[in-house]
């Protein structure tokens, strides 16, 4: 039976007999692919970009729930944004396994510590990572901090901590980590982008 | 990007040189395809490989990988020589009338002012004789000996078609015409785009090569050009912005300069770093910096700056030297940096020797990796076989692994490579107890700050006056970071004209840059994305894509820096009466009383076109720049120099100068220098690439991508596999004087071997994208090859042109 979506569903609609029609095993290809169309339509469509490369692709996330208290949204699918003008819907090889990342078996889901000459990770709480890393931050400032250089000159940097910076994260939070970084004196830091 | 995406499909030629889009940025390279199907553009592509570019290409021409120079320095010989060049425009909007100094000089490839010893130049000589009254003295007839024009032709006419067939390896007919389908841009209304991406910058001369293209551009009248420009694809989704804000130690959000310990208070900083007016009635538009820089102090210190203390300019941490992915490495091989805090970022894999950074890395006392992924770097000290061969017992460091949120799970904006910030939405939370970047590093910091209150330590003004008004302290939000880095009013802002006159009231956000002042009224994280947050909203979320002029503007999706701006120089798109070079394609025009069009106007709205202020507005001159005046590291025009491990003993160009082999004004550390192999032993030359299933090391811990590009290979052309008795599917190592990998041997017709310099040149590309952590088969990391050398400007490692060996495995 050659028939295409529509047309199906208008004759599943005027009755049993249409209905029954499927049951007889002559469902057209569209009308299966069209369960997964009634996924979506009941997703929450949420607008976002393709974290790869710097083309910066609008992407449609599609989640599971509504978004309600204790129904935690599950990203079940992620398509190129239509409305963006520079992908217009596409999306390359990269952006198409955007799901797979999101859900990557490596995801790291709590903080943990590799103690010194150790071979393992440690479970550790964000409390104790928190304390612990701050207080090796500030050992490490106190004792190396230079207010001023052989000259005299008031130059209050710290050099013997590095950071380096990541160019997938926002620019709110590359703004933040600058702030907080120059705050504390910090001139060894670099970013993605040199490389 | 000088212009956008969308903006490529203006163009009647797109020149891929240094980059593969096909590829590496498959969505973005749709718009060469809508310039081939709609206005019958041609596509040329220039590479080692016969890439995916290529292979939808209407031209193709091989080169050896580090001999970009060689090619493009042919190609300004060719468009001077034979007078393919923009007349008018060279004429007007460039410094090619501009006279040099007379003791600028080139000698058998060294520039003058070289101090060997420092492998530097002093850069007295290069620069415009001046006036009495301190301005660029020209000469319009473009005649004179001196000047920028002739000095170009003379230092290029040596890059003649034989000596680019010589050393690039590229056959002369290919090579003329390629030139000869440039030239044909030289009308007034045609224009070429030039793409390029770490093809590039990957070099130890990678900003020259850019440079050389900006000549190019410049003589054919392409900048500002709709379908013109110069366009730097980039890497990440947000690399753009990162960049903007300055997460690098050589500048400050929106580049502005940063001070260093040569400038002990701001009146000397500002002073030496405000650019001088060069030619009369420019803009001269870095004579803000003021403006801008007191603006940035007060959006974060607030009150504890102000004018007594010089706005708190000793709150700045003065720059030490130095300070880049290479340097700070070597600094930490050598015992001298203990902490290292690592955001989203991979350094293990993605900088150049993987010894020397494994070692480093073992010499902390902490590190925190802060990562979505579990990643090589944060599992440096773990043996993975004989990907990864250390001894944990004997590494000290101590390694805090922090999980962070992915872009799906955070809201906030990303600048696109075409400076288009745009405003995503959070759709579900992260996994387990993952934290936003920002609230890991705001819980730091106040965790900091607490202790310096209690305990005390070393000057703590700057963290304890830091402003931080965010209404969860811990968890400052997006929107907020947002309005504060666009800033506001902190008192009324009144027009200079008419003081009674107030531009934005007290508390007001600000619509633009040109609402910042130096008096500490006004505040600004950075100048650059100024306008993004206005009084109107968040102009970053505007989806209205709208597009009348057909050119692809969209100026109402998103918010471009600066000020919205979509091309940047569009003022030169038009001739000096204000008349569009292709009316066709109008991006700017006079019309009579102000500056209007298609874009936001690169130009002071109201400027005649008979006050003759030019488009450059960011240089001191206002005109393009033929002649780099003092801001390049190796000299003021390109020159061909070797890649630091080169098959070729010498530098054909200067075959008797061994100073001017590889980038004379390059830095090489101690030890780095030594760990250069020799043609003897490593007689191919290796660049790596990318793959269109993979993104950088990111890609390899996603399922569907590691199955579609499960493992490492390299690819070696036919005759090259001949030789070696290498079949398609052999396990392989390739070796280079830092280490091995080993991986599948591709056979391809992609990759030819060239005679370059009376030799056969043999060429291996090595795909990055693999490591011992992730979801494709364990492998090895590429950069266990590369040298630990970098650009001179940039210190962007040279990953696209080396020595090594091949055998079976």
């Amino acid at each position: 039976m050659n028939m295409n979506r529509r047309q199906f569903f208008r004759v599943c609609s005027a009755g049993l007999g249409g209905s029954s029609i499927a049951l007889m095993g002559f469902s057209p290809n569209a009308a299966l692919a069209e369960v997964r169309t009634f996924k979506l339509a009941r997703a929450t469509e949420t607008r976002n970009i393709c974290p790869y490369c710097s083309v910066s692709c609008g992407v449609l996330i599609y989640s599971t729930g509504d978004k309600s208290k204790n129904a935690p949204a599950e990203i079940i699918h992620i398509e190129g944004d239509p409305d963006n003008p520079v992908n217009r819907g596409t999306l390359c090889p990269k952006g198409a396994g955007l799901r797979d990342m999101i859900q990557s078996q490596n995801r790291l889901k709590w903080p943990e510590v590799r103690e010194a000459g150790s071979s393992e990770w440690k479970r550790i709480s964000w409390m104790e990572a928190f304390d612990r890393i701050a207080k090796h931050m500030k050992a490490d400032r106190d004792a190396n901090f230079v207010a001023q250089n052989e000259a005299g000159v008031t130059v209050n940097r710290w050099t013997s901590t590095a950071f380096l910076a990541s160019s997938a994260a926002p620019n709110e939070a590359g703004y933040l980590t600058v702030k907080t970084i120059r705050a504390l004196g910090m001139t060894s830091i670099d970013t993605q982008a040199r490389i | 990007m000088t212009n956008h995406w969308v903006d490529i499909k203006n163009a009647d030629l797109i020149f891929v040189m240094g980059g593969n889009p096909a590829e590496a940025h498959p969505c973005g390279f749709k718009w060469a395809i809508e310039a081939k199907k709609h206005r019958k553009a041609r596509l040329v592509v220039v590479d080692p490989r016969f890439n995916r570019t290529a292979s939808v290409a209407d031209y193709y021409a091989p080169i050896r990988p580090g001999s970009d120079i060689a090619f493009l320095g042919g190609v300004i010989n060719y468009l001077l020589s034979k007078d393919k060049i923009h007349h008018d425009y060279v004429k007007a909007y460039t410094n090619a009338s501009f006279l040099i100094d007379e003791g600028f000089a080139f000698e058998d490839g060294i520039f003058s002012g070289y101090n060997d010893e420092k492998r530097s130049y002093d850069k007295a000589t290069w620069k415009y004789q001046l006036d009495k009254d301190g301005y660029a003295m020209v000469d319009d007839t473009l005649q004179h000996p001196r000047c920028a024009f002739q000095l170009l032709k003379a230092h290029y006419s040596r890059y003649t078609p034989d000596v680019v067939q010589k050393v690039c390896g590229t056959p002369k007919e290919a090579f003329l015409k390629v030139c000869e389908y440039i030239a044909e841009t030289a009308a007034p209304d045609k224009t070429m785009t030039n793409l390029y991406a770490l093809g590039w910058t990957e070099h130890s001369v990678g900003s020259q090569n850019i440079r050389s293209m900006a000549i190019i551009q410049l003589l054919l009248g392409n900048m500002g050009m709709a379908g013109g420009g110069i366009n730097a694809l980039r890497g990440h989704a947000n690399v753009q912005g990162i960049t903007d804000f300055a997460l690098y130690a050589q500048n400050l959000p929106g580049y502005l300069a940063v001070p260093s310990e040569a400038e002990p208070d701001l009146q000397t900083f500002l002073e030496k770093k405000t650019p001088k007016m060069l030619r009369p009635g420019q803009m001269n538009f870095g004579q803000n910096l003021p403006k801008w820089y007191v603006s940035l102090h007060k959006a974060w210190w607030g009150d504890a700056a102000n004018k007594d203390n010089g706005f708190a300019y000793d709150f700045m941490p003065k720059l030490a030297g130095a300070s880049d992915v290479l340097s700070i490495f070597d600094q930490m091989y050598q015992g001298k940096v203990h902490g290292f805090l690592c955001q989203g970022f991979n350094p293990l894999a993605s900088v150049a020797n993987k010894k020397k950074v494994s070692d480093a890395l073992a010499k902390l006392k902490y590190m925190v990796v802060m990562d979505p992924l579990a990643t090589d770097t944060s599992e440096f000290w773990k043996p993975h076989g004989e990907f990864n061969e250390v001894d944990p017992g004997k590494i000290a460091t101590e390694v805090f692994r922090l999980p962070t949120t992915l872009f799906a799970e955070t809201s906030g904006s990303f600048t696109n490579s075409g400076r288009v910030i745009q405003w995503r939405w959070k759709a579900a939370d992260g996994p387990g107890d993952a934290k936003d970047d920002t609230e890991i590093m705001a819980s730091l910091f106040l965790k900091l700050k607490e202790m310096y209150a209690k305990e005390g330590g070393a000057y703590a003004e700057p963290i304890q006056k830091l402003t931080w008004g965010y209404r969860i302290p811990n968890k400052p939000s997006p929107e907020e970071l947002m309005m504060e880095f666009n800033g506001k009013a902190l008192a009324d802002v009144t027009d200079p004209k008419d003081p009674t006159k107030v531009l934005v009231k007290a508390g007001e956000q600000l619509p633009s840059f040109a609402m910042l002042r130096d008096d500490g009224s006004t505040t600004c994280g950075n100048w650059i994305y100024c306008g993004v947050w206005s009084q109107a909203g968040n102009n970053s979320a505007r989806r209205d894509n709208s597009d009348p002029s057909g050119l692809g503007q969209t100026l109402n999706w998103g918010f471009a820096w600066p000020v919205n701006r979509r091309i940047l120089y569009n003022r030169a798109s038009a001739d000096l009466a204000g008349k569009p070079w292709d009316p066709k394609r109008t991006v700017l025009k006079w019309l009579g009383d102000k500056w209007g069009g298609n874009d936001i106007p690169d130009m002071r709205p109201d400027a005649k076109p008979e006050e003759l202020v030019m488009p450059f507005i960011m240089t001191g001159e206002g005109v393009g720049r033929l002649f780099a005046v003092g801001l390049m590291a190796e000299g003021p025009f390109p020159e061909h120099y070797e890649p630091f491990e080169s098959p070729l003993e010498t530098n054909p160009m200067h075959p008797k100068n061994p100073k001017a082999r590889a980038n004379p004004a390059a830095r090489v550390y101690k030890g780095d220098m030594e760990a250069f192999g020799t043609a003897k032993d490593f007689p191919y030359v290796g660049t790596t690439y990318r793959l269109t299933e993979h993104f950088h090391y990111w890609t390899k811990q996603s399922k569907i991508n590691a199955i579609v590009q499960p493992e490492q290979f390299v690819e070696i052309g036919e005759e090259l596999a001949k030789e070696k008795g290498i079949a398609a599917g052999d396990r392989v190592k390739v070796r280079s004087n830092r280490g091995f990998i080993k991986a599948v041997a591709v056979v391809t017709k992609r990759i030819k071997a060239l005679d370059v310099d009376g030799r056969k040149v043999h060429t291996i590309g090595i795909p990055i994208h693999y490591g011992f952590k992730g979801a494709t088969k364990p492998g090895f990391i590429t950069n266990t090859l590369t040298p630990f050398v970098g650009d001179a400007n940039t210190q962007t490692p040279e990953y696209k042109a080396f020595l090594v060996n091949i055998e079976k495995a």
